[in-house]
């Protein structure tokens, strides 16, 4: 059920499988720039990380928008993918990038755009079109803080919910969350597979400090990098259906100019993508999209588990505010106090079942996180047993990081 | 399976899937639908390497009848899709099939931009002057004066010259016709799938159920009746004095010039980028 983020890369056999080029020199020369880029340690920020991610996952499509505080992974990408015989293109706001994506990722693109709040919060209905005729692509979201334009350089966790439920109408959604330069780079990869895997829009939330923020990192040799290509259908045209029912709700997806002529819509539509306003064919549509991840929840999960053994006190949280509570843990650990940390790599789905498990034996819950109360939400939820006063909150929305500081006091206190 | 008719249409409708269709009688979408088709097949293309990306609109949904790569997507979007598609399969044939309100207004910004950049869409706005899927609401291109359900008492706002647009833009081909004027239409159709670069052809057409009911233009024949005799070709504009060309619907070729086009310009980048660092 615990996956770490180790399993996944330590896992990888295939060696890199190559997106479809018509010229084959081309493909050697990807094949050579991906292979002999030297892999000893650098200094990279996290933005970087992700941009290096998106082109080993096998990424040959971008189309963004400038934006603070993500915009240098469509700079890196600006300069990477022509080389590589991709495309990047910088569209004329954030719904033509995500649109332009999802465009291309029918017709057979690996595709990823980057934004921060105000462009995720313009991209809400394309992700939902990609939701909805299960095309694959990632959204990363380095976030900023507040509302509107808000702190557009400084940290905050705001967009957890919005990563949920931020497009209408009521869609399931895979949602990935790194603690450091290195995860970001892991889970874009993981971000990108898990799109082709579940023919979904996946979305990489991202802190501003981690997107900005500059470490020392180790990058997998390729033939460690576990790659993952969306199904191709085998059957001949006629038989071909966009959305066919196959074990597990993840079916193979025909790209433009395969001979499929296929038809897709972001109406309610039957199998084979036709409109339908059939009571039956909406709600199987809409069950599809459930199942398809509430069913394959165990491959979804990622969960990290520090120092939880023989934890009375569990800190709950993601991203950059879990980096705090690792230092906050050593100190209170110093002192003789049992605490421990559960960091979701997947906040959603949400890992109702680990987290439930893990809490059982602690007595009290301490939700850190960098807005005005979003995960603690699930944990309450998930923790009826205890009282209103097991559960505590540590919020910040002013721009500064919550520091191990209060993450001790709060500890102290609880003890 | 049914007896299919062998008429060129027919072999390009999906005939055992969707039909009948959504539109009004006497809507024009059939006819563009028609001339299309037709164009198409005097191309003689693999219909495999052929995309067809619409937006929301009545016109919009004309992607689901036939049989060609077909992607029915956001309102306003269909351009923003359609320049993923064509980026990434640049040898794909990309038309798209729009309206006045997905086109000029809510997707007003990518249509703009295709057209400066100069990517090779074929771009099809049917042009019927309201908002009919949603009712016969007032749309940038209705008229001034004009009734709207949106509008009861009159349009108070000027009305978009789409063409105009278009070519102040940047498109590479521009073309007005309507929905009356079929084989003219049909021959636009195909010189602008063969144009390299952004097109952008305006079919006026007729909605009688909603924009001829609301303004008392009479049926389907008087609207069509009115496209024959209050439009003249471009080419006669200068010929005619000032007081005959006022309030007609100008017909024609506005610009078919050749330049740069983005597809083309970003894989020579990109082989100019391959082969400096290959050095």
């Amino acid at each position: 059920m615990l996956k770490t983020k180790k399993s996944e890369s330590t896992k990888a056999k295939t060696p890199k499988t190559e997106p479809k080029k018509e010229n084959a020199k081309q493909e050697s020369k990807i094949k050579e720039l991906q292979t002999t880029r030297e892999r000893k340690t650098v200094i990279m920020q996290g933005n970087e990380a992700v941009a290096y991610g998106a082109l080993d996952a096998g990424v040959n499509f971008f189309a963004g928008y400038p934006i603070t505080p993500s915009t240098e992974v469509a700079e890196i990408l600006a300069a990477e993918l022509p080389k590589r015989g991709g495309v990047f293109v910088q569209m004329e706001d954030e719904i033509a990038s995500i649109c332009a994506i999802t465009g291309a990722s029918l017709a057979g693109a690996k595709s990823l755009t980057a934004t921060s709040g105000p462009g995720f919060s313009l991209m809400q209905e394309g992700i939902g079109f990609a939701k909805i005729t299960e095309t694959p692509c990632v959204v990363v979201n380095v976030q900023r803080l507040g509302p509107s334009t808000g702190m557009p350089t400084s940290p905050a966790q705001g967009d957890i919910m919005q990563a949920k439920w931020g497009s209408h109408g009521d869609s399931p959604s895979i949602v990935l969350y790194p603690d450091s330069v290195k995860e970001a780079y892991e889970l874009t990869i993981r971000a990108v597979n898990l799109s082709e895997k579940y023919r979904t829009c996946v979305i990489l939330l991202m802190d501003e400090v981690i997107g900005h923020m500059r470490e020392s990192v180790r990058l997998p040799d390729m033939a460690n990098v576990r790659v993952i290509n969306r199904i191709k259908p085998t059957v001949p045209p006629h038989w071909y259906k966009h959305y066919d029912e196959n074990q597990k709700y993840l079916s193979p997806l025909a790209s433009y100019g395969e001979g499929y002529r296929f038809h897709v819509t972001g109406l309610t539509h039957d199998a084979h993508g036709f409109p339908t306003n059939k009571s039956s064919e909406g709600g199987e549509m809409m069950d599809r999209l459930r199942k398809k991840i509430s069913y394959n929840i165990r491959d979804l999960v990622q969960i990290e588990s520090h120092q939880m053994d023989d934890a009375k006190i569990a800190i709950f949280t993601a991203g950059i505010t879990a980096r705090a509570a690792k230092a906050a843990i050593a100190m209170a650990r110093y002192e003789g106090i049992k605490v421990g940390l559960l960091r979701p790599l997947t906040i959603w789905p949400f890992p109702d079942d680990a987290v439930r498990k893990m809490l059982r034996n602690v007595d009290t819950v301490i939700v850190p996180e960098l807005n005005q109360g979003q995960l603690i939400h699930e944990i309450r939820r998930l923790t009826k047993d205890k009282s209103d006063g097991d559960v505590i909150a540590i919020q910040r929305v002013n721009g500064q990081l919550i520091t191990p500081n209060d993450i001790l006091r709060k500890i102290k206190e609880a003890c | 399976m049914a007896n299919i008719p062998q008429k060129v249409v027919h072999q390009y409708l999906r005939h055992d899937k969707k039909f009948p269709h959504v539109w009004c009688a006497g809507c024009s979408n059939g006819i563009v639908l028609g001339a299309i088709i037709r164009a198409l097949a005097s191309m003689n293309l693999n219909r495999d390497d052929v995309v067809m990306v619409s937006g929301i609109g009545c016109s919009s949904r004309m992607p689901v009848y036939i049989d060609l790569n077909t992607l029915h997507t956001l309102h306003g979007r269909a351009i923003a899709f359609a320049t993923g598609v064509k980026l990434h399969k640049p040898h794909m044939k990309v038309i798209v099939i729009t309206g006045d309100g997905d086109c000029t207004a809510i997707g007003g910004n990518h249509l703009i931009h295709a057209a400066r950049r100069n990517i090779d869409l074929t771009v099809i706005l049917v042009n019927n002057n309201i908002y009919g899927m949603t009712g016969g609401q007032c749309s940038p291109t209705t008229p001034h004066d004009a009734i709207a359900t949106t509008a009861p008492y009159g349009n108070i706002e000027p009305d978009f010259n789409i063409c105009n647009l278009a070519l102040g833009a940047g498109a590479s081909f521009v073309a007005r016709t309507t929905a009356f004027h079929v084989i003219e239409m049909q021959n636009y159709f195909q010189s602008a799938m063969e144009h390299p670069g952004f097109s952008l052809i305006e079919v006026v057409s007729a909605c009688p159920v909603i924009f001829g009911r609301l303004n008392k233009k009479g049926g389907a024949p008087q609207m069509m009746k009115e496209f024959r005799d209050n439009s003249i070709p471009i080419t006669a504009v200068e010929k005619l004095p000032p007081e005959k060309v006022v309030g007609k619907i100008q017909r024609g070729i506005l610009r078919q010039e050749i330049r740069p086009e983005y597809c083309n310009a970003y894989a020579e980048l990109s082989a100019r980028v391959q082969e400096k660092e290959g050095k």
